[in-house]
C-alpha cells in the first residue's frame, strides 16, 4: 500500500462525513421533513393520531340516557353484573372503593358543559360511567411497563402480570376510571356469586373496564349491555362498520363524549 | 502445639458435626416428588418433558397470546381441544393443585404467585 499519512487522512474524513450524513439526507428527502418527536411508544397506533381510525375493528358503546331516565334501577342493575363477573370487591368503604362501571351525576360525567339553568331531567338522572376506550389512551403512554395496552380492536386492556402498581395511568387518565387495589381484593369478593371462570386481582394493582374481552371471545356482548336485555339502554358493536346497529344509532341521534376536547377519543358515546 | 490434645479432638467433633448433613444422606436423592397426573387423560398439550422445563414459558406465552394478540384458538392434541388458560384450561384436567402443582413448586422452594389471582379448583378462599 503506496498511501501517504495526508491522503489516508483525507480519505478517512470523507467517508465519516458520508457515513453519517448519508442517512440523514436520505430520510429528509424520502421523509419529506424531519419525524416527529415519537414519545416512548407504549401504544404503537394508538398514540399515531388524534382522529378516529378509518379502518379496522374499533370497539365502541353507545349509552341511552334515555332508557336510563325512563327505567331507575337498571344502572345500578349494569353495575351488579359487570362487578360480579369480574370478581370486583366491595371493601365496604369510598376509600377503598373498586368500580368499573358505576353512576354520576350529569356535571361530573360531562364536565366541560355549562351548568347554568339545568334541564329539567338532568337534574335526578344519572348517567353509567366506564372506562372510554380512547382511541388515543393517555393511560397507555404513561404506563412504563406496558401492563395497559391497547388492542387492534381498540379495547384498552390490562395485563395484571405486569402491573407494578405505579399508579401513573390513574393520573393519566382524564376520566378517572380506574381504582388501585390498596388492600387484598380476596377476602371481599362475594363467594356465592363470584366467576370462577374469571380470576381476581391482588394488592398493588390498577384495574379498570376491560370491555369483557373474554366474553367477546366466547360470542358474547358485554356483561352491562347483557343486563340491559333488549331495551336499548346499552349498544355495543364497530364503530368502524357502517352496517352495525351502534353506526346507525350514532346515525340517527346526537351523541356526545365526555371531556372531547382533550383529544383522547373516546369510544363511549351517550344519548342525553 | 500447646493443648493438641484439646484441639485437634475439637477439630475433629466440629467437622464431624458440620459435615453431619453431607454424611447422613450420603447415596439418598431425598424425598422425589411425585405430581399427581390426572385420572384418564395420556396426553398434554406438550411432550411430558416440555411440560416439567418449560411449562412456566408456555403459560407466559399463552397469556401474551390471548391478552395481547386477541388469539384464543385452543390447542388441539388428539382432536381434543383446549383453552390456552390455566384456570379454564390446564386446571380442567389437573384439579388438584396441592398434588400437582405444589408438589414440584415445594420441593425447588419456588413460589410462583399464580394463585394470587387464579382461582384454584373447589378453592374456598
Amino acid at each position: 500500500m503506496d498511501i501517504k499519512r495526508r491522503q489516508f487522512l483525507k480519505v478517512a474524513g470523507l467517508s465519516t462525513i458520508a457515513g453519517l450524513g448519508a442517512p440523514a439526507a436520505f430520510n429528509l428527502l424520502l421523509k419529506g421533513g424531519p419525524d416527529t418527536v415519537s414519545y416512548a411508544s407504549s401504544g404503537g397506533e394508538a398514540e399515531a393520531s388524534h382522529e378516529a381510525a378509518p379502518t379496522g375493528v374499533r370497539l365502541g358503546m353507545v349509552i341511552d340516557q334515555r332508557v336510563f331516565d325512563a327505567n331507575k334501577g337498571l344502572a345500578q342493575k349494569c353495575t351488579t353484573a359487570c362487578h360480579t363477573v369480574h370478581n370486583v370487591p366491595n371493601f365496604g368503604n369510598k376509600k377503598d372503593e373498586i368500580k368499573w362501571i358505576f353512576e354520576v351525576p350529569f356535571e361530573k360525567a360531562f364536565t366541560g358543559k355549562s351548568q347554568y339553568h339545568k334541564n329539567k331531567n338532568l337534574e335526578d338522572s344519572s348517567f353509567l360511567v366506564l372506562c372510554n376506550h380512547c382511541d388515543n389512551p393517555p393511560c397507555v403512554r404513561a404506563c412504563p411497563t406496558k401492563a395497559t395496552f391497547k388492542r387492534k380492536d381498540g379495547i384498552v386492556a390490562m395485563d395484571y402480570h405486569r402491573c407494578i402498581g405505579c399508579r401513573f395511568c390513574m393520573a393519566a387518565c382524564p376520566y378517572g376510571m380506574r381504582s388501585f387495589n390498596w388492600r387484598d381484593p380476596r377476602p371481599f369478593i362475594d363467594q356465592k356469586t363470584h366467576n370462577k371462570e374469571f380470576p381476581t386481582r391482588m394488592r398493588g394493582v390498577v384495574e379498570k373496564c376491560n370491555f369483557c374481552v373474554d366474553r367477546l371471545a366466547r360470542g358474547q356482548q358485554p356483561a352491562c349491555v347483557e343486563a340491559c336485555g333488549n331495551t336499548g339502554a346499552m349498544t355495543f358493536g364497530d364503530l368502524n362498520d357502517s352496517h352495525s346497529e351502534i353506526v346507525k344509532l350514532l346515525d340517527n341521534n346526537f351523541t356526545i363524549q365526555r371531556k372531547p376536547s382533550l383529544g383522547t377519543n373516546p369510544s363511549v358515546f351517550y344519548i342525553v | 502445639m500447646y493443648d493438641g490434645k484439646y484441639i485437634i479432638p475439637g477439630l475433629i467433633v466440629f467437622v464431624a458435626l458440620m459435615t453431619f448433613p453431607i454424611w447422613k444422606n450420603m447415596g439418598n436423592a431425598g424425598i422425589v416428588p411425585k405430581p399427581e397426573k390426572p385420572v384418564g387423560v395420556t396426553k398434554c398439550v406438550e411432550s411430558a418433558q416440555y411440560m416439567r422445563t418449560s411449562h412456566m414459558k408456555l403459560l407466559d406465552d399463552w397469556r401474551d397470546e390471548t391478552l395481547r394478540d386477541g388469539d384464543r384458538t385452543p390447542v388441539e392434541v388428539d382432536g381434543v381441544k383446549y383453552e390456552k388458560s390455566l384456570m379454564n384450561g390446564c386446571l380442567k384436567c389437573h384439579t388438584d393443585k396441592k398434588k400437582f402443582c405444589d408438589e414440584c413448586h415445594v420441593y425447588a422452594s419456588v413460589k410462583p404467585y399464580c394463585w394470587d389471582c387464579h382461582y384454584v379448583p373447589k378453592e374456598t378462599f
